[in-house]
């Protein structure tokens, strides 16, 4: 998935082809998730599945365009991975930690924020920013998506 | 930020990137959830910081709280809304 990297003026900038690419990922993976249902699967492992195809329909709509979401898609691979080996055991969740790039010129601020954005530890400050930014829209749009989601099934 | 510029060692370029971080940094205010009122008044980098990183937490909640809700919803077969059989007919493709 290879889309050019340009801005053009956009009537509505509450949605953009990202947005329903990012709706289409989504609802697909639901429906995996649902016709996957035949095996017993109990409740929490169903939330954890949703959830998980909630990162994961952000990461990959993203793609390999944006730092956060290479990282968070290693993160989600690397942590169905572990799931898969045990699938029964309770397990802490996986922290996956990557040693931060020393940064001779800059002392690494903002500490809190790259814990919370995915990849944030190895950014240089400038771009932990705007990656910040990217991935706060992209988390905005994922909310509002499932809301109307379940607005739609429970009205 | 005048006490940073002061302690630059390569003053071009970090004033160059000064502008960028402070454009970056109003960027961010921008997404925040109160940023219409807040927009001409001038918030300091750190309280956007310290607003942007409580504002990613409550969203990762906020994905977490709905999962489980349509977890639940998605488990129930009681519903007779047609949007709702709509969304149902194509998550079963």
């Amino acid at each position: 998935m290879n889309r050019k990297n340009y801005t053009h003026p956009n009537p509505n900038p509450n949605y953009t082809s990202n947005n329903s690419m990012q709706s289409l990922h989504f609802i697909q993976a639901l429906a995996r998730i649902n016709r996957a249902a035949s095996k017993p699967t109990t409740p929490s492992c169903r939330t954890k599945q949703i959830r998980h195809a909630a990162y994961s329909s952000m990461a990959y709509t993203s793609g390999s365009r944006r730092k956060w979401s290479r990282a968070l898609l290693i993160r989600l691979r690397q942590r169905q991975r572990l799931r898969a080996r045990r699938l029964l055991t309770v397990r802490r969740r996986v922290r996956i930690v990557t040693p931060a790039m020393s940064l001779p010129e800059e002392p690494a601020r903002a500490e809190t924020l790259r814990r919370l954005v995915p990849g944030g530890r190895s950014m240089e400050y400038c771009n932990l920013l705007e990656e910040a930014a990217d991935y706060v829209q992209c988390l905005r749009t994922q909310v509002q998506l499932m809301q109307s989601l379940v607005d739609a099934f429970s009205s | 930020m005048s006490s940073r510029r002061s302690h630059s060692r390569h003053s071009n370029a970090s004033r160059i990137t000064e502008e960028q971080i402070n454009e970056l940094v109003s960027k961010l205010q921008m997404m925040l959830p109160d940023a219409p009122i807040r927009r001409n008044s001038r918030v300091s980098a750190k309280k956007v910081l310290q607003e942007t990183c409580s504002y990613i937490r409550s969203l990762h909640q906020e994905v977490d709280d709905l999962s489980e809700r349509l977890s639940e919803l998605l488990a129930s077969t009681e519903t007779d809304s047609a949007e709702a059989a709509i969304l149902r007919s194509l998550l079963m493709q």
